[in-house]
């Protein structure tokens, strides 16, 4: 039996095949929008060239090489020299490495961290919920970009810090989010078969409501990855992220702010290298969003 | 007597990911100023058929049928603008539940006043005297001050008289009702069943009445129109149900539980006999 | 043995009382059906049996046993409850074999396999359905799921919310049908709720009519099939139903 038949079967002989199934359909369908497509290529190309900068950039990132300083774009630099004379376009490369350990330290510890708040403040609701909420509330209250650059003014610039800062203030929504979902979840008929065959409130968060709670949270950390991404260039930007020489793309857009009239290059590659990335992020979401919608569940 | 509506090889399918299925399989029938009933499980198309007269099924959904013809006019040949005249003014539907087919944050007396100034133009005062009037037709015993709630603070049998005021306030020729009991609580559907028999004769309309129940559509329809699948299996009239001739109709009427039931089990239908899911 | 006990038994919502007074004897082996409009409370009663409506006073005993208001895995194991909407009462991310094998891992019974397959062909489901997700299934099919989750854990008592409203007149029969020789199977005693008269007849020993959070009857079903109930009210559901 061809795998696309073993993955489309009517009746799946195991549960394995059955959640394989699921997954496969899904998939294909993502595949079916073209601009989902397109999102899904450029954050395999973003992963990809991650995984492969040494390999892949030409030169090193921080090699300097004063007489090289500054040249355009050619055809032994792709994109240009810098100021101090390192190759933009291995920069940018080996950026990217950068920017997806951001995106996905970010996206591991703000998501669980939102989602279980908000699941255990949706189910138990009462006090335990005040509480969680209010404290959710007290995040949620603050500007972002401004706690982010509290947070790494308190405990110093780097990209480890920056990480934790953008984590801190991306999980409230999540809480949120997973709060609402699991307040409608909660008072489902499913919900008390199972406690009625004496699930603890454990077992019925973790295996029942959470379950649920993934395909809006899938959703909402793709789309906000592109916010991640900018904020986190926007701290480089500042001097508060990626310290130098790591090619951290808001970091090379800041030190190119002094060219960029004459020699624009230097600060305009690294944008597009953001913008695309962002994109991407957004076009995946939205396409997930259409195939994830729990309306067309099961399609 | 011309009748008021003839359907003809009505078809209506929608795309799946297996292909193109047949919801509706080419039914025909025609309707005088009477009252049809048409009576099916959950997939029979019932419900389809209904719409699809009000074309109301969008894309990608498609209705085609060799003669929709409504008093002469041809349905399938109106453009939506022409059919939102007809909708209302002259072909009605009422739906199942007043909670989903009310607007919540209408009062009942702008939604009926809505209704009725869509098709004509009238003054003010008039309009309220309509309201008021239907709303004793359906009734309702104090229309000043029902006029005045919300559709939430409304009963669910009064939500359904409501809507019925609503739909026929305009006067139509034919009224579609979709289930408009199934909703409801036992003791208040005879009621509601009872108003719209009374105003459909009344008032020389036709009805069209869209049922999972046999015994319902017996007791308020004249002619029976039984579907399966997309298709119509028995044609009879409500009084001669008992002597329905079509395996699935019988089979439908032994299964149903009595009041002075003494079997051990009850007939089920045998599937696949039909194509059935 | 009495299986179901209820003794002045009053059940509140927040700070509505919509159960009042309401005593009641089931004996094991007894199928007995709550009759009523929506409203009546008859699916409250239900609820503060299985514990999922917390907010009771009174006594309610469950094979002899006094029930606390919380859930309980000695109760879960002598009753389980059958729900109404066969849409709403499996998960949808759950194949059925997930469904099923859940109660055994939560009470620790192992042999799951085996009990899984033999539960899906006692309530007439061919095995071709185990790894299927419940939106594969129709809603007949979903609802002897539904029955079949509710007696993995092997209970003597079984709670019925409206188990065939949702459902069409021909799938109801066969439902109808599997709950009669289930019972008479495995010895099974009920407590079902339903504002069908008929299938009230079909299905149960005695009734208790009930209006506005009370009981206003209690009758063997003999009496309803020669439509003669006593109270006024009873006789008044029985006029509006038809046929």
């Amino acid at each position: 039996m061809s795998t696309r038949n073993w993955l489309l079967a009517d009746s799946p002989a195991s549960r394995f095949q059955a959640n394989a199934g699921r997954f496969y359909r899904v998939v294909t369908a993502l595949m079916r929008n073209p601009l989902s497509l397109l999102g899904g290529l450029i954050v395999l190309v973003l992963i990809i060239t991650a995984i492969f900068a040494p390999w892949i950039a030409p030169y090193s990132p921080t090699g300097q090489s004063l007489t090289q300083r500054l040249l355009p774009p050619s055809g032994e630099h792709w994109m240009g020299t810098d100021e101090l004379g390192r190759d933009i376009y291995s920069r940018v490369i080996w950026g990217s490495q950068i920017t997806l350990t951001i995106v996905a330290l970010v996206a591991l510890i703000s998501a669980p961290l939102g989602l279980l708040v908000g699941a255990i403040a949706g189910y138990f609701g009462g006090w335990v919920d005040r509480i969680l909420m209010g404290f959710t509330d007290i995040f949620l209250s603050m500007p972002k970009l401004i706690l982010a650059l509290a947070f790494v003014a308190a405990l110093g610039p780097g990209i480890n810090n920056a990480i934790i800062a953008i984590a801190i203030t991306s999980w409230p929504a999540y809480a949120r989010i997973a709060r609402a979902e699991t307040m409608t979840i909660r008072n489902a008929e499913f919900i008390s078969a199972v406690r009625l065959s004496g699930a603890g409130p454990i077992r019925v968060i973790v295996q029942h409501i959470l379950p649920l709670c993934t395909s809006s949270m899938i959703i909402r950390v793709t789309l906000d990855m592109a916010g991640v991404i900018l904020t986190a260039a926007g701290l480089g930007f500042i001097g508060l992220g990626a310290q130098p020489p790591l090619p951290e793309w808001g970091a090379m857009i800041s030190r190119g702010r002094t060219f960029i009239l004459d020699q624009w290059w230097v600060a305009t590659m690294p944008g597009f290298a953001i913008i695309i990335v962002s994109l991407g992020f957004c076009f995946l979401g939205d396409g997930l969003r259409d195939v994830l919608d729990p309306k067309s569940e099961g399609k | 007597m011309s009748p008021l509506l003839k359907v003809e090889n009505l078809r209506v399918s929608f795309p799946t990911h297996t292909g193109r299925v047949e919801v509706v399989k080419g039914i025909s029938f025609e309707l005088g100023r009477e009252r049809l009933g048409i009576v099916g499980e959950s997939g029979s198309g019932k419900s389809m058929t209904g719409r699809s007269i009000l074309k109301l099924i969008r894309k990608p959904g498609l209705v085609t049928a060799d003669r929709m013809e409504f008093d002469g006019v041809d349905l399938t040949r109106q453009s939506e603008r022409q059919m939102r005249d007809i909708r209302g003014a002259r072909i009605s539907m009422v739906m199942q539940d007043p909670k989903f087919s009310l607007n919540p944050v209408m009062t009942v007396g702008e939604q009926i006043a809505e209704a009725l100034v869509t098709h004509e133009k009238l003054p003010r005062r008039e309009v309220n005297e309509r309201i008021y009037a239907m709303l004793e037709a359906v009734r309702i015993h104090d229309p000043k001050r029902v006029a005045g709630l919300y559709p939430h603070e409304v009963s669910g049998g009064m939500g359904q008289r409501i809507m019925i005021a609503m739909m026929l306030i305009p006067e139509p020729e034919l009224l579609i009702a979709d289930e408009p009991t199934s909703a409801l609580d036992v003791s208040v559907q005879a009621q509601v069943l009872d108003i719209i028999d009374n105003l459909v004769t009344q008032k020389g309309m036709g009805l069209i009445l869209i049922s999972h129940d046999l015994s319902l559509v017996s007791r308020y329809c004249d002619r029976i129109l039984v579907m399966n699948s997309g298709t119509v299996v028995e044609e009879c009239a409500a009084g001669q149900l008992e002597q329905a001739s079509h395996p699935y109709t019988r089979g439908l009427l032994a299964a149903m539980p009595v009041i002075d039931e003494t079997r051990d089990e009850l007939p089920v239908l045998d599937r696949t006999q039909w194509a059935g899911t | 043995m009495s299986a179901i006990t209820l003794q002045d038994l009053d059940i509140s919502y927040g700070d509505t009382k919509v159960v009042h007074g309401v005593n009641l004897d089931i004996a094991e082996g007894e199928s007995f059906a709550l009759v009523g409009e929506s409203g009546s409370g008859k699916s409250t009663i239900l609820r503060a049996i299985a514990g999922l409506a917390p907010d009771w006073t009174g006594k309610i005993a469950v094979l002899g046993q006094a029930r606390t208001h919380r859930i309980e895995r000695s109760v879960a194991r002598q009753v389980q409850m059958v729900f109404q909407d066969p849409y709403g009462s499996l998960h949808p991310r759950k194949t059925i074999d997930e469904v099923l094998s859940e109660p055994l891992v939560i009470n620790g019974i192992g042999d799951r396999g085996d009990r899984v397959e033999k539960m899906l062909t006692a309530v007439g489901l061919d095995h071709r359905f185990r790894f299927r997700f419940p939106h594969q299934l129709s809603g007949g099919q979903r609802q002897r799921v539904a029955i079949a989750r509710a007696l993995m854990l092997e209970p003597k008592v079984l709670l019925l919310d409206e188990p065939t409203s949702a459902l069409d007149v021909s799938v109801q029969a066969e439902i109808l049908n599997l709950l009669k020789r289930l019972r008479k199977e495995q010895g099974l005693t009920y407590l079902l709720v339903t504002h069908n008269l008929p299938v009230v007849s079909f299905l149960c020993d005695r009734l208790a009519v009930m209006r506005h959070g009370r009981i206003v009857e209690v009758a063997d079903v003999g009496l309803l099939k020669q439509g003669q109930l006593r109270e006024d009210y009873s006789r008044e559901l029985l006029a509006a139903t038809p046929g």
